[in-house]
């Protein structure tokens, strides 16, 4: 079985697919700090992120702003630095319940089969077809701004993908004797697919969600740099992008760049973390069949 | 013929046009071993999957002690329904109940040690599993070291991966799993067949000691003359789905009356084996077989 062709990736995400492990190493050691800085935001940040110095609006770094301050004269770097907390908590959240969905469903598809996979499948399907930034805007819009309304739609667009992957691995396994054999014991269906059937197909789905998670901070960053994300004050990358545009244009462009920068090599971090386990699972799956 | 404690009856199943299985009977006596032969695609191993219950058949019925496959456990269900607010409680319970019983009645060890265990599972963890499922109130501890004991394994293996046993280790796991549910018979499908020889000798005796000890009975799904003579009593030796032949393990493979059975016998390799005489016989016996069967 290769469950390395199972995981989904976006096509321009391909060309990382390395098996150099430095790069693997180096890009989970940078996902490690952005968590840590995360959790340790209000004592990292060298200012308040929502205070403003006019004085020091629309300047570069110095040494009272290391990365320079915004338009309203706010401390770009501590902007960025608990940033990070609404950049990792949405897109886990995003994560986590598309996970926990999508395993429900792909494991009940694939277990029981005959209709309700059928139901199950096609229901999938729809959604595939439908863009989760569309669906997240469609929930912005009928039940307002903040992170509530694009988590949720986000979650339910996510949730085909681990879904799909759930219920093909379900399926192979499925195969395998040894679940045949704790049904004979007299095993029941959910005793044998939360006790085995999910824990052996867990790593991969795993490695699917870690993938997704960087699509679904790619994704919320652009509702908050519409607008649709984060409320206005919050500190948030997406948003700081946008606030940063007039910046842009009269010459300061630091405070778009940094948060633009800090998107970008978190998204490709946790990628190349989610692809190496990917495909290291797939390999120790083939070695064990 | 002491009273039968396996008995299968007029069993069929049909996969698409494919009659697997037709019209299968024969039984099995408290303590017994029947050998069930034949090459690839015969339906040996859907008999044995029917048996277990991971299929259900056409027609027919399988019966251990005396009960049912089908209903077993159904009358603990029926003791319990009607009983005002408890019902959906009591139904799921009584299912549980009958989930149990068939276990209880037979349990199955599988041809390839390599896939039959939960690769994730260190071995004493997988038969405590068991042991809290089927005796919740017993020392599980202790039972299993007994079982690891009964099949030749030490407790160092207790705390092992699979992955980390042989092959002929881990079909000792399987077997020790199957008895740890206490079963009146033990289906045993192709269960040497992935193992090398000397291992197979091994097994194949642990097997035989421990019918004499415990007086289960085996059904034995097997392509293998030499294991057949080695550990059952009897035989039934079935061809596209179909017995031909049947009788004490001795008689048939000492004088064989179908001649599917001489056909296997002289597939075996051995002294004078001659593969070109055997495809010979084959032929002859399909050729028979068309002369007979009216278009």
């Amino acid at each position: 079985m290769s469950s390395l062709t199972l995981v989904r990736r976006r096509p321009g995400f391909r060309a990382l697919r390395v098996s150099r492990p430095w790069l693997f190493y180096i890009c989970a050691g940078f996902a490690a700090v952005i968590v840590l800085v995360a959790v340790l935001a209000p004592w990292l940040a060298p200012a308040d992120p929502n205070a403003s110095d006019l004085s020091a609006a629309l300047t570069g770094p110095s040494c009272a702003h290391l990365l320079g301050a915004d338009g309203s004269g706010r401390d770009t770097l501590s902007r960025l630095i608990l940033g990070s907390r609404t950049a990792l908590l949405g897109p886990a959240a995003v994560v986590v319940f598309s996970t926990t969905l999508g395993v429900a469903v792909g494991v009940a598809a694939g277990w029981r089969g005959g209709w309700l996979d059928s139901l199950l499948s096609r229901s999938s399907e729809l959604m595939l077809a439908f863009p989760g930034l569309l669906l997240a805007i469609l929930f912005v819009s009928l039940y307002g701004t903040g992170l509530v309304a694009p988590i949720a739609a986000l979650s339910l667009a996510y949730t085909p993908y681990v879904s799909r992957l759930a219920r093909g691995l379900t399926l192979a396994e499925k195969q395998r004797p040894y679940l045949a054999a704790y049904r004979v014991q007299g095993f029941s269906n959910w005793a044998i697919c939360v006790r085995h059937l999910i824990p052996n197909i867990g790593p991969v789905i795993l490695a699917q969600s870690t993938v997704n998670f960087g699509y679904a901070l790619i994704d919320l960053a652009a509702l908050s740099y519409l607008g649709l994300g984060v409320p206005p004050l919050t500190p948030d990358w997406g948003a700081m992008v946008n606030d940063g545009q007039s910046a842009m244009l009269q010459g300061q462009p630091l405070s778009a760049i940094a948060p633009c920068l800090a998107i970008v090599v978190t998204v490709v971090a946790f990628n190349v973390v989610g692809e190496h386990w990917a495909d290291r699972v797939a390999n120790r799956e083939d070695a064990r069949s | 013929m002491a009273e039968p404690v396996l008995e299968v009856s007029g069993l069929r199943k049909v996969f698409g046009s494919q009659v697997a299985v037709d019209d299968v009977s024969f039984t099995v006596a408290a303590g017994g071993s029947l050998g069930v032969v034949g090459e690839s695609g015969s339906g040996k191993t859907t008999t044995a999957r029917i048996i277990v219950g991971l299929d259900h058949a056409d027609a027919g019925t399988v019966r251990i002690d005396g009960r049912d496959r089908d209903h077993a456990g159904r009358k603990a269900r029926g003791a319990d329904a009607g009983r005002g607010p408890s019902v959906a409680r009591s139904a799921r319970s009584g299912r549980r109940a009958e989930r149990l019983a068939r276990a209880r009645q037979v349990q199955m060890v599988f041809q390839d040690p390599f896939l039959s265990l939960d690769p994730r599972l260190p071995i004493g963890t997988a038969l405590t599993e068991v042991l809290r499922l089927h005796h919740p109130d017993g020392d599980h501890p202790a039972r299993v070291t007994e079982l690891l004991d009964q099949v030749g394994l030490g407790t160092r293996e207790a705390t092992a991966l699979p992955r980390g046993l042989s092959g002929g280790q881990r079909q000792r796991v399987a077997i020790a799993k199957a008895l740890a549910v206490e079963p009146s018979v033990l289906v045993l499908d192709e269960a040497v067949a992935a193992l090398d020889v000397s291992v197979q000798a091994q097994i194949l005796n642990l097997l035989a000691d421990l019918r004499a000890e415990l007086g289960i009975a085996y059904v034995f799904i097997t392509h293998d003359l030499g294991v057949v003579r080695c550990v059952t009593d009897e035989v039934v030796v079935m061809r596209r789905g179909a017995i031909v032949e049947r009788g004490a393990t001795d008689m048939v493979l000492a004088d064989p009356s179908h001649s599917y059975t001489r056909l296997l016998l002289e597939s075996v390799p051995g002294p004078g084996w001659d593969p070109q005489l055997i495809t010979a016989a084959r032929r002859a016996l399909a050729e028979a077989e068309a002369e007979l069967t009216p278009r």
